[in-house]
């Protein structure tokens, strides 16, 4: 079959192929990681003052001012003295060999320090969203779309839980679980049990965001046509709401645990803080008072990058999920 | 000229005040707890019990009381008087913060949707990559370049909270742009500018009260998160967050330093959540 087509029609029927939208979409990507590359670097050169006497102060814990030969012997040790295009491809080539510069304090690479912290933050995270995720499908399931106190309480103590401060609720379950009826240990350190006040201080938040929408979505699917069908086939109230309301309420669930990385990320910092639990929060919070700049900017590296990867697994499940949207 | 410039300020002021007039309970109620911490803001003196820096060592750390309604802390002074000290600065940081944060996105918001095209699409570029970032992280990033202050942390969270509000209001001037007067103003022939101005910005703008609103309350929260860790105001302030910071240490012996500072700031963030809820609610025509 021979078909006569211009480049643009071409293109356009092509555009449809899995294997291009993927390809377009990591193209998309790598740019986002380039450009949070590129400020990562901006941030660390607009550091007022000098940045050889900052990282002499950090070393020796010192305040004063560093005679020139040792400010021009770390000038020539990080390259500073070099023009910032050099710098800059220095920088990024750097990158794509996994190194993130070293850390002005420890003296160490970037890349090794949050590589040693980032599994046990990452372990929270997961734990928080599972967990998040089963608070809000259980309770929807049970209680929304009903026009019942319960259902009027459910909602507010979501948007209490939306809105209440992180760290706050984190230092409640603390002072009550821990101090006074000392069910869990104070510092859980690493061990499973420390585990479970960390993450349900950090999935309350989450449930309460996500309870709201999937309350929304439930509530709308419940007056659609299908659900009176089942209705009418003698379905019980329960096996409705399971097997065809919760699947149309779930979708805008994927989108929302993708959205979930940032708000995950920023509770587990401080979240780690309240507990003084082992992971990024502690690392970070050092870095930015003693104005470790280079593990500052390697966690916004990093950061962008899960947010990237979380982004195409959230459109490729859902392309999988529901064939039929439309990937452009 | 000054005619529209009238126009466009007035209208969404008239519609907040025909909302006003009529409101449900727990609105009602909000609105009694922000007048309060206002009225704290404003005037501590009137609702301080004690001074709020006078050291008492011989009762400190006492839990709530009669005397020490909200306790008092590690130097005996009274945790009431201070949270009602620390209103003011705590104020003044989330509407700064929310105030700077808004200017950035609506700079940011408009150009990228008014502009179209490549402009369009290198601006939305530029705040996708800091959407990409979390918030706090990006609050760090500022307080670890220009090191810990009360300015410092305004502008954290101002930059912080921006790229989200930046994607709203873009997407909220692209579906104003796309609607039905628009098209008609556009075929009656009116310059491009004077459509912005009289039909695009006063329509894209106007869920912006709600959002604010919720805005505020949501960047104390952040700013008050700033300074728990130590990276804020710095602890002699009686700023909530500040006080959080304070608590930190004692919260195995004394939970009220940790948890009632943490309540002020619930109690307002929520509160501004729920009327800003209910003016979203109202604009939209719901009820």
């Amino acid at each position: 079959m021979t078909l006569i087509l211009t480049t643009n029609d071409a293109m356009k029927i092509a555009a449809h192929h899995s294997i291009v939208w993927f390809a377009r979409r990591i193209l998309s990507g790598l740019v986002v990681v380039w450009a949070a590359a590129t400020f990562a670097f901006v941030i660390q050169c607009v550091l007022p003052g000098d940045r050889a006497q900052i990282i002499i102060n950090v070393t020796s814990g010192n305040v004063g001012l560093a005679s020139s030969a040792e400010l021009a012997a770390i000038n020539a040790k990080y390259g500073f003295d070099q023009p910032l295009a050099i710098q800059y491809g220095k920088y990024i080539s750097g990158i794509l060999h996994g190194d993130l510069g070293e850390s002005y304090q420890q003296h160490r690479p970037v890349a090794g320090i949050i590589a040693e912290q980032i599994g046990p933050t990452i372990g929270l995270a997961v734990t928080a969203l599972l967990f998040a995720w089963i608070i809000a499908i259980l309770t929807t399931l049970f209680i929304a779309g009903r026009d019942n106190i319960w259902a009027k309480l459910l909602n507010d103590t979501q948007v209490f839980f939306a809105t209440a401060p992180p760290y706050w609720l984190a230092t409640i379950l603390l002072v009550v679980f821990a101090v006074k009826l000392r069910i869990f240990p104070v510092i859980g350190g690493s061990s499973p049990v420390g585990l479970i006040l960390p993450t349900v201080a950090l999935a309350l938040e989450l449930s309460g965001f996500f309870g709201q929408v999937v309350q929304n979505e439930f509530t709308r699917v419940l007056e659609q046509p299908f659900v009176t069908s089942a209705r009418a086939r003698g379905m019980s109230e329960f096996g409705v709401r399971l097997r065809h309301v919760l699947r149309h309420a779930a979708l805008p669930g994927i989108t929302l645990s993708g959205w979930a990385l940032g708000k995950l990320l920023s509770g587990a910092i401080l979240i780690e803080v309240v507990f003084a639990r082992q992971g990024l929060g502690g690392v970070l919070v050092a870095a930015t008072s003693s104005r470790d700049v280079p593990i500052v900017s390697g966690a916004v590296l990093i950061s962008a990058g899960l947010f990237v990867l979380v982004s195409l697994i959230v459109d490729l499940t859902y392309r999988v999920v529901d064939p039929r949207i439309n990937l452009t | 000229m000054s005619m529209f410039a009238e126009a466009t300020v007035s209208r969404p002021l008239k519609e907040v005040l025909a909302i006003v007039r009529h409101f449900p309970f727990r609105v009602a109620a909000c609105l009694i707890i922000i007048g309060l911490f206002a009225l704290a803001a404003l005037a501590p003196k009137v609702l301080q019990t004690h001074d709020p820096l006078a050291i008492d060592l011989r009762s400190s750390l006492q839990s709530p009381s009669f005397d020490h309604w909200f306790g008092t802390d590690q130097l005996g002074r009274d945790l009431y008087s201070r949270v009602v000290e620390g209103a003011g600065q705590s104020l003044a940081i989330g509407l700064g913060a929310t105030a700077l944060s808004m200017s950035i996105a609506i700079v940011f918001g408009v150009a990228a949707a008014l502009s179209g095209g490549v402009c369009d699409s290198v601006l939305s570029r530029i705040v996708d990559v800091l959407f990409a970032i979390p918030t706090l992280l990006l609050a760090l990033v500022v307080v670890s370049v220009f090191g810990p202050s009360v300015l410092t942390e305004v502008i954290a969270v101002g930059i912080g909270t921006a790229p989200g509000y930046a994607r709203m209001i873009r997407g909220q001037m692209l579906a104003v742009k796309e609607t039905g007067y628009v098209e008609a103003a556009k075929v009656l022939g009116h310059p491009f500018s004077r459509i912005v101005r009289r039909h695009i910005l006063p329509n894209a703008m106007n869920p912006l009260t709600a959002m604010m609103t919720i805005g505020v309350g949501q960047a104390i929260i952040w700013a008050s998160g700033l300074a728990f860790l130590g990276l804020g105001v710095a602890p002699p302030a009686a700023e909530w967050g500040a006080l959080l910071n304070a608590g930190r240490n004692y919260v195995i012996y004394a939970w009220w330093l940790e948890i009632i500072p943490g309540l002020a700031v619930t109690a307002f963030a929520l509160s501004l959540t729920i009327i800003g809820r209910h003016l979203q609610d109202r604009l939209e025509g719901k009820k």
